[in-house]
């Protein structure tokens, strides 16, 4: 039988990689736990400010995202450099927001609608010029409880 | 000398599939932010009401220009003092509030020239197209931090709890295993503490 059997001298014997598969299946379950799916495929800079006085958006309620801020480097040619909205998947006009919100609206149960909130998440070196436009279009379709979505920091680290 | 019994399945491609899986999921999604400042925007009314007469000590100035310089009361000043300023604006009570009563609770220096009552002291909040929104973001911060800072000791004087924390057990009553009946005690105290404190914030638009 050990006929054909040749010793090796010398040489590493290989490296054990049988815990490998544990090993990212264990990375794989942290981050299917720490993280959640995108909800919108981003096409604009977003980077969001830091506060601290936060408190957390309640889950049970109905969320809705706006998005700010400057089209990302693949949309620049097409969209410029100026800060620009993005509603879904799409860039959007300021005008759309109102419409944006009573689709939104029109998804949600009835008696969930007044507790739409609209999270605006906002790139950090946008104007406020923007912002406000986008806030006054919430005011005209009376969705008013609004959400500056932030990370947990202190209000310094926004100075750069 | 064929051994019996099932062979052992081979487990070298296991690695590459959990990997595969892995990517899949670090390209899909995203770690989660949800938390921010939250605001109540004012409503827009048909007929707007005469505006009430209020006095200029009542109110809080607060101009941020396009440079994203902060002017207060007319004075220049860090966004590193605006909380304390903030702070002993609401909390001067120097006269009598809405209900005609002295702010009793006030433990501020009752500046004759500062607001009366923090039912009545309104900070206004003007920022130009141009301010960044981060500057913003920053004030925002610091004036929810001023007003949640009177509520926490209003709060820790009446119930020996800091106002921030009972409100949010009171959000998530379910993870801190708060009865309905302890739920709706909780709600009346934050009512009470955020009458004493109201959020007066008046925000203008620079068109």
């Amino acid at each position: 039988m050990s006929k054909f059997k040749k010793k090796k001298d010398g040489g590493l014997p290989p490296v054990n990689t049988a815990a490998l598969p544990d090993i990212v299946f264990m990375l794989l379950f942290f981050f299917m736990v720490a993280t959640v799916i995108k909800e919108d495929q981003l096409k604009i800079q977003n980077v969001i400010p830091f506060a601290d006085q936060i408190e957390k958006l309640d889950k049970k309620n109905p969320v809705s995202y706006i998005y700010i801020g400057k089209p990302s480097d693949n949309y620049k040619n097409q969209f410029g450099s100026e800060a620009r909205i993005q509603l879904n998947d799409q860039f959007a006009d300021v005008n759309e927001v109102g419409r944006f919100v009573n689709i939104e609206r029109s998804l949600l149960r009835e008696e969930l609608i007044p507790y739409l909130t609209i999270a605006l998440k906002v790139d950090r070196e946008s104007k406020m010029g923007i912002v406000n436009d986008v806030k006054e279009e919430l005011r005209k379709v009376n969705a008013l409880k609004v959400n500056y979505t932030t990370k947990k920091g202190e209000y310094t680290k926004n100075d750069r | 000398m064929a051994r019996r019994g099932t062979p052992e399945v081979n487990a070298g491609s296991m690695a590459d599939i959990a990997f595969l899986l892995l990517i899949f999921f670090l390209v899909t999604t995203d770690i989660a932010t949800d938390s921010g400042l939250n605001r109540k925007l004012p409503r827009i009314e048909e007929e707007p009401p005469t505006p009430p007469v209020i006095k200029e000590r009542n109110v809080f100035k607060i101009i941020v220009s396009k440079n994203n310089e902060l002017l207060v009361e007319d004075d220049r000043m860090d966004i590193a003092d605006l909380r304390q300023a903030a702070i002993d604006f609401i909390d001067n009570g120097a006269g009598i509030g809405n209900t005609g009563q002295p702010c009793n609770y006030c433990k501020g220096k009752k500046d004759e020239a500062s607001s009366v009552h923090p039912d009545k002291a309104i900070i206004s909040l003007e920022n130009e197209r141009g301010t960044s929104y981060e500057t913003y973001i920053s004030i925002q911060n610091e004036l929810i931090a001023a007003y949640n800072h009177l509520r926490n000791i209003r709060s820790q004087d009446l119930y020996g709890v800091s106002f921030v924390e009972m409100q949010e057990k009171y959000k998530d009553a379910g993870r801190y295993g708060i009865t309905d009946e302890e739920k709706e005690k909780m709600k009346e105290k934050i009512e009470s503490i955020k009458k004493e404190y109201p959020q007066l914030l008046s925000e203008i638009v620079d068109k």
